[in-house]
């Protein structure tokens, strides 16, 4: 029990440091901050002077990490949401309806799943061309089987509940039986997916920033911040090791209160 | 044991064409002309034109995928407009670096997660234990590529202790002792998240392998505790542990572009990135495919390895 507690304050302590930090993205452009893509070369890569010093174009870092946590997490939970919502639309399709659009869509998911992940990733922006836009797109499609198979396992243990019959035997459509009866299974296990995977995908977005192929500068994005100043390591490591923190603080506090979100939706896997 | 390989194998066969039809793609994702994209606005008709015939554009999509295929199965899987050199010969050099970072990755976080994870459940709630719960937690949050900055400001400038980038010295004699001195770094920042995920796992599974009836009558009839652990408990951990431990080698994989663009190590990886930045198509079909193979070939692996360890997969 003390244990549980402990948790829920370490997730309390997570779902403070994460509200604190989406409300800074959302009100950045009303927070007295510098401009992010103002170029000063005098003060270029000074630890002092501002808050958290100075990139190597001598723009603010606290501002950058501001408006780059705008970017980071707006991509993180956009992707997260586009393969959600993809990814249980087919998984549902794909566990109700039996024949072909189940043979067609778990073909599809067992292809997707046999490249790994951020290759995938990599392959398609490579298509596509780099950007922010494609990168998310990308990482949506990647995304969205592990959704998929998850929602397919489930309507697949209730399609055959005697519930479930039972309102087929009173005549109820397809659609009401989804709706009412099956969607509603789904939705503590979605939500838990989800809230583990919006640090996943902030992960990833920041790798494929990181690799020059999501976002273009002079845009401020915590993977692209590291990936630029990655060449002023030796000057001046607080221009690297400042959007990295940034981005192991979110993902941790994500991972933490997603943990939260399983123990109490779903208290059968607790386990210490 | 022939008649489930023989079946997984041709399992393979749809595998490798959704693979295949993929990796075709890539070329084809691209909104406008793929010659023009990859040639840039400067280009001359004439060039876009062979370059067009090259590629094969000119022709309908599933005719291009046959030709492609064809090509692919003989081995050639056309020329880099970068290097100018064919893709394979390219992809085939520096495979050989990525293949070492990876086993290296998989050997250390495999071994790593074993040691962590059996430690951690024959002692529950431990010190050690709580530490491998924390850093489990650390190593799913952190970004692997900023991991791999930290180690290299940390023992190569400022301690010095280890080289920051490439795969040999530059004016050195190269040698295993060079390797090895280069290897470290990334092989740690690569194997780090894995180790963490492996490590849980064989304590989660040990911890419930521990608590069995046969566990007891282990104990019960005398046997030392180090062969409980290891020969009753962990041999039939395995299964659970070679799954992980799958998924863990593609991760690996992919987790290798970002490691070898960190430490300049001079992989496929690092050639893929190279190849996007300079629009050049076939070297990034070339790289995509050879990885994508590798991880084709591995889950094959592991699947063989599950037969072996519980022969009962095999009838089922």
């Amino acid at each position: 029990m003390s244990k549980r507690w402990g948790r829920n304050q370490l997730a309390l302590l997570a779902m403070i440091v994460l509200a604190g930090v989406v409300l800074a993205a959302c009100l950045a452009p009303y927070l007295p901050l510098a401009d992010p893509d103002a170029v000063d070369t005098v003060q270029r890569l000074r630890p002092l002077g501002h808050l958290l010093g100075t990139d190597e174009f001598g723009r603010d870092l606290l501002s950058r990490l501001v408006w780059g946590a705008r970017v980071s997490l707006l991509a993180g939970a956009a992707t997260a949401a586009a393969a959600m919502l993809i990814g249980v639309l087919l998984g549902v399709l794909s566990g109700y309806y039996a024949g072909w659009p189940e043979t067609v869509i778990m073909r599809l998911t067992d292809i997707l799943m046999a490249f790994p992940y951020i290759l995938l990733a990599i392959a398609i922006v490579a298509g596509l061309g780099p950007g922010l836009r494609n990168a998310m797109i990308a990482i949506a499609i990647v995304g969205f089987p592990i959704y998929t198979r998850l929602v397919r396992g489930i309507v697949l243990s209730v399609r055959g509940r005697e519930f479930v019959e039972a309102a087929r035997a009173l005549g109820s459509t397809d659609r009401l039986i989804l709706a009412r009866h099956i969607v509603p299974q789904l939705l503590s296990p979605v939500i838990v997916a989800f809230s583990l995977d919006v640090g996943a995908k902030i992960l990833a977005t920041a790798g494929l920033s990181f690799l020059g192929l999501g976002t273009q500068p002079p845009t401020a994005d915590w993977g692209s911040m590291l990936a630029t100043g990655r060449q002023f390591v030796i000057l001046s490591p607080h221009v690297v090791l400042l959007p990295g923190l940034a981005i192991f603080v979110i993902v941790l506090a994500l991972n933490l209160v997603g943990d939260a979100l399983r123990d109490f939706l779903d208290p059968r896997t607790y386990s210490s | 044991m022939r008649s489930y390989l023989a079946r997984r194998l041709l399992l393979l066969v749809p595998v490798l064409v959704g693979v295949s039809v993929v990796v075709f793609l890539v070329l084809h994702l691209s909104p406008g002309d793929p010659a023009e994209i990859m040639l840039g606005s400067q280009a001359t008709q004439e060039d876009l034109a062979r370059l067009r015939r090259e590629l094969g554009l000119t022709e309908p999509l599933h005719v291009q995928y046959v030709h492609w295929v064809a090509h692919v199965a003989r081995g050639d899987l056309g020329r880099s407009i970068w290097m100018k050199r064919p893709v394979l010969d390219e992809v085939l050099n520096r495979y050989k670096a990525t293949l070492v970072l990876t086993a290296s990755g998989l050997l250390l976080s495999t071994v790593g997660g074993i040691i962590l994870g059996v430690a951690s459940a024959v002692r529950p709630h431990s010190f050690l234990d709580r530490m491998s719960a924390v850093t489990s937690l650390f190593g799913a949050s952190m970004p692997v590529f900023w991991l791999g900055i930290v180690l290299m400001v940390v023992f190569s400038l400022w301690l010095g202790w280890l080289p920051a980038s490439g795969m040999w010295a530059p004016y050195g004699e190269g040698g295993l002792r060079d390797l090895l001195a280069h290897l470290v770094l990334p092989a740690v920042t690569l194997a780090a998240a894995s180790l963490t995920i492996i490590a849980r796992l064989t304590r989660s599974t040990m911890l419930e392998i521990l608590s069995q009836d046969y566990i007891r009558t282990a104990r019960a009839k005398g046997l030392v505790e180090q062969r409980v652990v290891f020969r009753h408990g962990l041999k039939n951990a395995l299964v659970p542990i070679v799954t992980v431990v799958g998924v863990q080698a593609g991760y690996l994989l992919g987790g290798a572009v970002l490691t070898e663009t960190v430490f300049a190590w001079p992989g496929v990886g690092l050639l893929m990135v190279q190849g996007i930045l300079a629009r050049d198509f076939p070297l990034v079909q070339g790289c995509v495919l050879v990885i994508a193979l590798t991880f084709v070939l591995i889950n094959l692996a592991v699947d063989l390895l599950y037969a072996w360890l519980d022969p009962r997969i095999q009838y089922e």
